[in-house]
């Protein structure tokens, strides 16, 4: 039913288009700027003459031959070891996404299926976890990774990672099973299943929106990740959010700079493109919590 | 579930949680009870031919011998959260007895790197919050206007800045400030003054690092309001509508208080979330006049020969604190839904 509730004034509608645009220009723009600045040189990304020599690469044409270049890339990736950060990434997003969801998910559907308080504790008990600064339990971690020895490599960042994933995977998972009618499980139950087959070969089928929903999550914050990364990894195994930071904190020369440019770009790239495919279950992942309240 | 089962199912998620969430506190509060040991020093008497003299150094093998001894060093109580970089009990009471004006004193006070950090920090997140529902909400309303066939593609662009981390969106922001960058010599052709740089003055930064929380945290205010605006239920608009009441006024009237529990949900989660603000700072390479307390304990724990230790345990313990006192309202909502619920 096309109700009047939807129709407009032109003059509404012309105040509104001119706003989302210019909403857009701001939170687009600058990844944009960033792309095409990019491939250019430091001395037109950061022109002192003409903010112009950023769009035209006037500098970079008489430095380089062309009015833009890969140079930056090429080296960041080479010499300045970007593969290796890269390969260090998709390691632990792709192990803290498995391992984060095959816990969450056990954890979330008990969680969601038992009717006594303390489930009600745990759940209160992860809010108060989701809500700890990162900062603070990495101050807390340091000391004793060094006594046992266990700092600077990949696995410890990755437990740490999937531990500090696991309060917001446990709530999501457990407002997703919430929708799921318990009297599907049950009546496996009264089949004969134990718990476990119900979950194995009732639940499982069936909950992978909510599955892909918290995966996204879990991947977003390993990929992101920049505290216990930038910290509890040494130098060699540093993934690419850290290595962007240091690029930027070794001694100014103009190539390095242009590194950490072109990082950043080669960083987002692959996270837009997983975001515009997976926008529907990142929204419903967002408002799941909010909504309902 | 029987007990038995649900134990089996949560075990390995509850054991994550404890060992590297729940432990680590409690080794973060340890910690804060320790202080760093104190340097040995020896008197060596150095002669040469022009006669002898005593000399104080570093004894170094004895330093390390204390070190390997108790590598957390010696207990000190609770003397760091009282000392010069936390509470500084002592130089309050100082300040208190000597200055001669309230604003003196405050001046004293917010010099002190504890408490310059607390304000920076709960500027920094009282400051971007209400911006923050504000805007995502106009945007929000503004979206859901648009024709179909637009919103998928608009919504992208709208979130964009909160898929990145913050120290990547911080730092794409912070080339185009910069004096040279495209921002910078636009505001400088604007004020028509070829210095003024935005990193010039501790007030200017303070405003850029807010502008980009703002800019960072509208988008998640957005997708909640874009959400909850589907829920809006039609028959009171439509009523509204009958009665004659403007576009201003169905919005104001209906609208917004439906959306008041999304409200009190997105200032909760943007408070929580600004309060451990840590990496825009190192992105806007701020660190020189805007300290979080997230920036104190990693400032703390940055260097790799030696460590703080005890001090960024109490720095975290602090912030803790500042944490549950934020949580505190959520934490009661949950309880009464708790309640309703059965």
């Amino acid at each position: 039913m096309e109700s009047k509730i939807n129709r407009y004034s032109k003059q509404l509608i012309l105040i509104n288009s001119f706003f989302i645009l210019a909403w857009l220009i701001v939170s687009v723009f600058p990844f944009i700027w960033t792309f095409w600045g990019s491939f250019k040189v430091k001395a037109d990304f950061f022109s002192r003459a003409d903010w112009m020599f950023a769009v035209t690469g006037v500098n970079t044409l008489i430095e380089t031959g062309d009015t833009s270049t890969v140079k930056a890339y090429v080296e960041s990736w080479t010499e300045g070891e970007f593969w290796k950060a890269t390969m260090n990434t998709i390691i632990i997003t792709v192990s803290v996404v498995t391992i984060s969801l095959f816990l969450g998910t056990l954890g979330a559907y008990a969680l969601s299926r038992s009717t006594y308080k303390y489930t009600f504790w745990i759940l209160i008990a992860a809010l108060i976890f989701r809500a700890m600064p990162h900062i603070t339990l990495v101050s807390g971690y340091l000391f004793p990774f060094f006594q046992l020895n266990v700092w600077g490599i990949l696995p410890t960042t990755i437990i740490v990672l999937v531990a500090i994933n696991q309060p917001f995977t446990l709530w999501l998972l457990y407002s997703f099973f919430k929708t799921v009618p318990k009297e599907l499980d049950e009546s496996a139950l009264i089949d004969g299943c134990s718990y476990f087959q119900a979950f194995r070969f009732v639940i499982m089928p069936v909950m992978w929106p909510g599955v892909v929903t918290a995966g996204l999550f879990s991947m977003m914050l390993a990929y992101n990740d920049f505290t216990v990364t930038s910290l509890l990894l040494n130098q060699q195994n540093y993934t690419m959010v850290p290595k962007i930071n240091a690029y930027l904190g070794t001694i100014e020369h103009s190539g390095n700079y242009m590194w950490a440019v072109s990082s950043v770009v080669s960083a987002t790239a692959p996270l837009f493109m997983i975001i515009m495919f997976f926008q529907r279950q990142l929204i419903s992942g967002l408002t799941a919590g909010a909504v309902k309240g | 579930m029987p007990h038995r089962t649900f134990f089996w199912f949560f075990f390995p998620s509850g054991l994550a949680m404890l060992l590297f969430i729940g432990l680590p506190i409690i080794s973060s509060f340890f910690q804060s009870l320790h202080i760093e040991p104190e340097q040995i020093l020896m008197e060596v008497e150095k002669c040469d031919p022009f006669g002898c003299k005593t000399e104080t150094k570093v004894d170094i093998e004895a330093t390390t011998k204390l070190q390997e001894e108790q590598p957390l060093g010696r207990f000190n109580g609770l003397g760091t959260y009282g000392d010069r970089n936390h509470l500084a009990f002592d130089e309050i009471k100082e300040a208190w007895t000597n200055s001669s004006s309230i604003a003196e004193f405050t001046d004293i006070l917010l010099n002190l790197p504890f408490y310059k950090a607390l304000l920076f920090t709960l500027t920094f997140c009282f400051a971007v919050t209400p911006p923050v529902v504000i805007l995502g909400f106009i945007v929000a309303l503004s979206v859901n206007t648009i024709t179909k066939s637009l919103k998928g593609p608009t919504i992208f662009g709208v979130i964009l800045p909160m898929i990145v981390t913050p120290l990547i969106g911080s730092l794409v922001l912070f080339w185009m400030i910069d004096a040279k960058g495209i921002l910078g010599s636009f505001i400088q052709f604007l004020f028509d003054d070829p210095n003024l740089s935005l990193k010039s003055s501790s007030q200017l930064t303070w405003i850029t690092l807010i502008i980009y929380g703002i800019w960072h945290n509208t988008p998640f205010a957005f997708v909640v309001f874009y959400a909850a605006l589907q829920t809006v239920p039609q028959d009171p608009l439509e009523a509204a509508i009958i009665d004659g009441a403007s576009r201003y006024e169905r919005v104001r009237h209906i609208v917004i208080p439906h959306l008041y529990p999304v409200a009190t949900f997105i200032i909760l989660i943007c408070l929580m979330d600004n309060f451990r603000v840590l990496e825009p700072i190192i992105g806007f390479a701020a660190e020189g006049v805007a300290q979080s307390l997230s920036w104190m304990i990693y400032n703390d724990l940055r260097s790799e020969n030696k460590m703080l230790f005890g001090s960024a345990g109490a720095t975290s313990m602090l912030t803790i604190i500042g944490v549950a006192i934020l949580l505190t309202p959520v934490l009661v909502r949950t309880w009464r839904e708790f309640r309703t619920e059965r």
